[in-house]
Formats: C-alpha cells, structure tokens, sequence
C-alpha cells in the first residue's frame, strides 16, 4: 500500500502518453471536453486543499488562476518566438511550455503568498471577503495594464495545450495533494480545519499551514489557468472573474469538502453538465445556486460524501 | 476649491447609499454573526420593484414618490424574511462556513433569476421627483443628490432611535449582546432575527430606489459592487455598530468619489478592497468597534 500513490502517479502519466499517442483518432469534440474536465479537476482539487482540508474558505482562486494564465501566456508570446524560432522540433515545444507554465504557477503562488500572508489571520466570512477583494484587484490591475493587452486581454496564445498535459498536471495535483494530507506533515491541515485553537495549543503552527496550502493551491491554480489560456488561445480579465471562483467553489462543496475523490467526479459532473444542458444554458447558474443552498440545508458533507468515519462537518 | 466641494457632495450622497446597505449587513451580522451575502440582491429587487412601480404612479409628484419608495420598502422587508425564514433559519446550529455558502447561494439565486426574469440588459430607471439643479455660487447640487441625503439621514435616525429607544430595539441589542441570555429573560431570539432582516432589508430597498433614481439604470448585477462595498464600509466603521456602518459609509462614499475625480479614476472599483484589507490588517474591529475575546 506505501507506493499505491506512486504506482498511481506512474501509471497516470502513462496513460496521459498513451491518450495522448492516440489523440488524433479521437473525436476533437471529446478532447475539448477532456480537455475542459482535466483544468477543472486541477482547480477543484486544488481549491480542495484551502476550503476543504485547511477548512479556510477562499472565493479568489479565480484570481491565482488568471495571474498563472496572464504570465505564462505572455512568456509564450514574448519569449517563446526567440527562443523557439520559427518551427521548434516537438520536444523543444513541450519543454518550452512545461516552463512557460511552472512560471505561471510560481508567479501564482508568490500572488498566493503576498495575498494569504496578510489576510489568513482572518477568519470565515471575513477570509472570504478578503479573497474575493484580492480576485477583483487582480481583475482591476490586468485591466489596467496595457502590456498585457487591458481590457481586450491577450490574443493569439500558441496553441500549446494538448490531453497529455492535461491529464499529467491533473494527476500530478491529485498525487501532491493527496500525500501531503496523508505525511505526518500533513496531518496539520486537517488539525487546523478540525480546531484552530487545539492544533494551537499543541504546538502547530496553524497559519504557517494556512500559508503553505494558500501557496500550494494557488502554484495549481496557476497551472490550470495557463492549460486554460494555451487552450483557448485568448484571455481576458472578466474571464476569471467572481463567477468563475464561484464555480470551483461549487465543485469542491458538490464534492464534499476535504474528500478529494469526491471533488474529483464532482469537477467531472459539473463539466459535464453543462454540455447536456445546452438547452436550458441560461438557467444553468440558477441551477447552481439552487444546489447550493440545497446542498447547504439538506447534505452539509456533499454529495459523494464517501467516508462516514472522519466527521468532516459537525 | 469649488470642485472639491462638488465632489464632496457627490461623495457624501454616494456614501450615505452605501450608509443604508451598511446598516443591513451590521445589524445582522449583530445578531448572527455573519455576512449576508444576499443583502446585495435585496438592493437590487427593491430597484426593480421601485422600477416598476415608478412606471405606475404619476411623475414629479410627492406622493408617487412615497409610493414608490415605501413599495420597495416593503417588498424588500417581506423577501428579506422569506430568505432568512427559508434558508438561514434552519442553518442556526450550523456552523458559519455553512450559513455563508447559504448566503452566497441565496445571492446567486436572486441575481440569476434576476437575470432571466427581467433580462440582462439595464433598464432605464423612471425619473420619479422633478429633477432640478440648485446652484450654490459654482457648486451644482441636484435635487436627487439632496433628496438622498435628507432621506438617508432621517432613517438613520429613525434606526437609531428604534434601536435604542423602543422595546424591540433593547431587545435586538440584547439578542447581538448574548442570544441565550436573551432567550432566558424572555425575549423570542426568531422573532427579533426576523425583525432584523425586515427592517435592514426595507433599508436596503430604499437605498435600491435612490440608488436607481441617482444612478439611472438598473440590471440584476447592479447589486454586487455596491453591495460589496457596502460591507466594506460596515468593516471600516466597526462590524455590528450602527453609527460606525453609517460612518464607514460616508467615508468611504467621499473616498471613492475623490479617486474617481484624480487620474487614478481607473482603479475606482479597486479602493474598496484596498481600504478593507488595510482595516482588517491594522485595525480589525473598524474605527468605532470594541476588541472582542474569543473563549473557548
């Protein structure tokens, strides 16, 4: 059982190439959503960390998710034609872009650190504020700077995304989140949901463990937000606005906080969703809010609540 | 000279919108302690009632206007009931986290059916008071600008004097102070909470109304960006403190207006957020709130 998550890793990311291998005799339509439902695995899961396992409820993992979109889209752009040249070999290509995208997780991981050193202090309602504030300064700050396009956004992105990464990244933060929770390291985050001031009271540092899965789930949400950008190839700023974050939120809650098997086929479902609702499209986000508070009255531990032993809610 | 006047009265007219929906969100957080995220959207229906019930009455007449504001008013107190009966009232044991998924929800719902109901699209808001344009030396004043301010100002008082003069009042003050303790010397804690949202939601239609008549189109979002910030300036004064949300709503009204006016006018919508996060890092309980201790 001590390697099941390495085992599980190794053979994702084999599976990732074989996918991959075969992409081009699979209907496009079905990588698009593929492709849809592997950055919204990456962001529920992520998101996981901070509102489900560190019990620390953030509503700007929208905004993280634009500043990793907005700057590896802009080192594939302003970078990429020095350094790749006119037609890169494949390997140059993919390498390029596993750079482009580890700095667009950085840059969102140091915005996390910035952003959650200050506000983590706070509790609840009042973290929740504070992160939706952060998401719309971001927003207001893109919008205002023209070198990354203001308002119009950057266009043209190189079409650099395909199911490898996708799935490859996915897998990459389920495994990370998951070991980590499990280490004894890790066995913090959940000390810190459960009862801040017991885990306090033992000797753990309760906001270091805060920062640390602010940071860790921004990095993801940076990378989703660069997938995102490689994929559709133009971002704007409104792109990443509240509804968005409110969206992942769903996700995690639908999912059950702190379950991460749960968070997972929750991102499936509600990626999914929308494609067989085509139809009502407009009554989609009632739908959504209408779940919530559903959710919130009836079934608090989420809907593919899976393990009854660890009281998630009381 | 002139212009900083003029800015200042738009600012303090501005604020004293964001002065209303403060109290809202301060007085329930006073009894529940928590933020009613719903409030935002309260605004926005009580627009759309006073919307539709300015097309109905005659315009440029006092009464039509009373009937306009006062409709809002209620509908607004009777949908901010029905949303604490209905979903934040059988959440009372949960924890916070739970109740404010609630109120995020609640928000969403409204805005969303907002949205497929009356459209997406701003409407025109029906000019409901003659407008007219008093002229002090260089300053221009409007008579919505007054009407706001004169309006906001006598239901502030009017709160203040309901909250502490009145029978209901103490015991809204006593529910905030210690809910069990109320309920032990005989006050009924739903009845109060129920009491709290009619009258911070009738509050928040107003502003809705004056809102519209000085800002003249509406649409379902039109609630999240005052809304926000009306929080903000419930932080600002003290969370839980009347006069405080009344204060940190001026304040931050006449902030807003003055950044608006300078070269930075671009990042408008940003300074709110600004100003919060300052207050919670160097002074968390607002400008007149009092350090709480947590007991375990």
């Amino acid at each position: 059982m001590r390697y099941a998550p390495h085992l599980a890793l190794a053979f994702a990311l084999l599976a990732a190439g074989l996918i991959n291998h075969f992409a081009d005799s699979i209907d496009p339509y079905i990588l698009d959503v593929a492709t849809n439902v592997g950055i919204n695995v990456i962001l529920a899961v992520s998101l996981n960390l901070v509102n489900g396992y560190t019990g620390q409820f953030s509503l700007g993992h929208a905004g993280f998710m634009s500043v990793g979109a907005y700057l590896s889209a802009a080192v594939s752009l302003f970078a990429g034609p020095h350094l790749l040249g006119d037609s890169p070999s494949f390997w140059a290509q993919n390498v390029f872009f596993l750079g482009a995208l580890v700095a667009g997780g950085l840059g969102a991981a140091l915005a996390g650190a910035v952003v959650g050193i200050p506000s983590l202090r706070l509790r609840g309602d009042y973290l929740a504020l504070v992160t939706l504030g952060f998401g719309e300064i971001i927003r207001v700050i893109l919008q205002n700077l023209d070198v990354v396009g203001g308002a119009l956004g950057l266009n043209a992105i190189p079409y650099f995304t395909n199911i490898f990464w996708v799935v490859t990244w996915a897998a990459v933060t389920i495994f990370v989140v998951l070991c980590l929770v499990n280490s004894t390291y890790g066995r913090g985050f959940l000390a810190t949901h459960d009862d801040e001031i017991a885990a306090a009271s033992i000797g753990l540092n309760s906001t270091r463990y805060k920062i640390v899965a602010f940071v860790i789930g921004a990095f993801f949400a940076g990378i989703a937000g660069g997938l995102y950008g490689h994929f559709k190839m133009t971002i704007t700023p409104t792109g990443f606005d509240f509804t968005k974050s409110i969206e992942i939120v769903v996700m995690v809650i639908l999912g059950g906080m702190g379950q991460t098997l749960g968070v997972v086929l929750a991102a499936i479902l509600l990626t999914l969703l929308p494609e067989f609702l085509r139809p009502v499209a407009e009554y989609r986000m009632i739908i959504y809010s209408a779940l919530l508070i559903l959710l919130m009255l009836m079934r608090p531990q989420g809907l593919f609540y899976l393990r009854p032993k660890r009281a998630a809610l009381k | 000279m002139t212009e900083f006047l003029q800015q200042l009265l738009n600012g303090l007219s501005l604020g004293a919108i964001y002065a209303l929906l403060a109290l809202g969100y301060t007085m329930v957080y006073g009894v529940l302690r928590f933020i009613n995220f719903a409030h935002a959207d309260v605004f926005m229906v009580g627009a759309f009632v006073g919307n539709y019930l300015g097309q109905r009455v005659p315009a440029g007449t006092f009464w039509g206007a009373a009937v306009v504001l006062l409709g809002a008013m209620t509908v607004c107190a009777v949908l901010g009931m029905l949303i604490e009966r209905l979903a934040y009232r059988p959440l009372r044991d949960s924890p916070t986290l739970n109740v404010l998924i609630t109120a995020i929800g609640v928000s969403l719902l409204l805005e969303y059916t907002g949205q497929v109901v009356f459209g997406a699209a701003p409407k025109p808001f029906p000019s409901v008071l003659p407008s007219r344009m008093f002229h002090f030396g260089s300053v221009e004043i409007s008579s919505n600008q007054v009407v706001v301010i004169a309006l906001s100002a006598v239901l502030l008082v009017g709160l203040r004097l309901f909250v502490q003069r009145t029978k209901i009042g103490l015991a809204m003050r006593a529910v905030s102070l210690n809910r069990q303790a109320a309920q032990l010397v005989g006050v009924n804690p739903n009845v109060i909470i129920a009491v709290t949202f009619a009258i911070g939601s009738a509050l928040a239609g107003a502003g809705g109304v004056l809102y519209a008549s000085n800002y003249p189109s509406i649409d379902p979002l039109m609630g999240v960006m005052p809304g926000l910030k009306a929080f903000v300036a419930a932080v600002l004064g003290g969370i839980g403190n009347i006069p405080g949300a009344a204060l940190g709503g001026l304040l931050l009204g006449v902030l807003e207006t003055f950044v608006g006016g300078s070269q930075f006018s671009t990042y408008k919508d940003a300074i709110a957020f600004g100003v919060l996060i300052a207050i919670l890092l160097f002074r968390p309980t607002g400008l007149l709130g009092r350090a709480t201790v947590e007991k375990v």
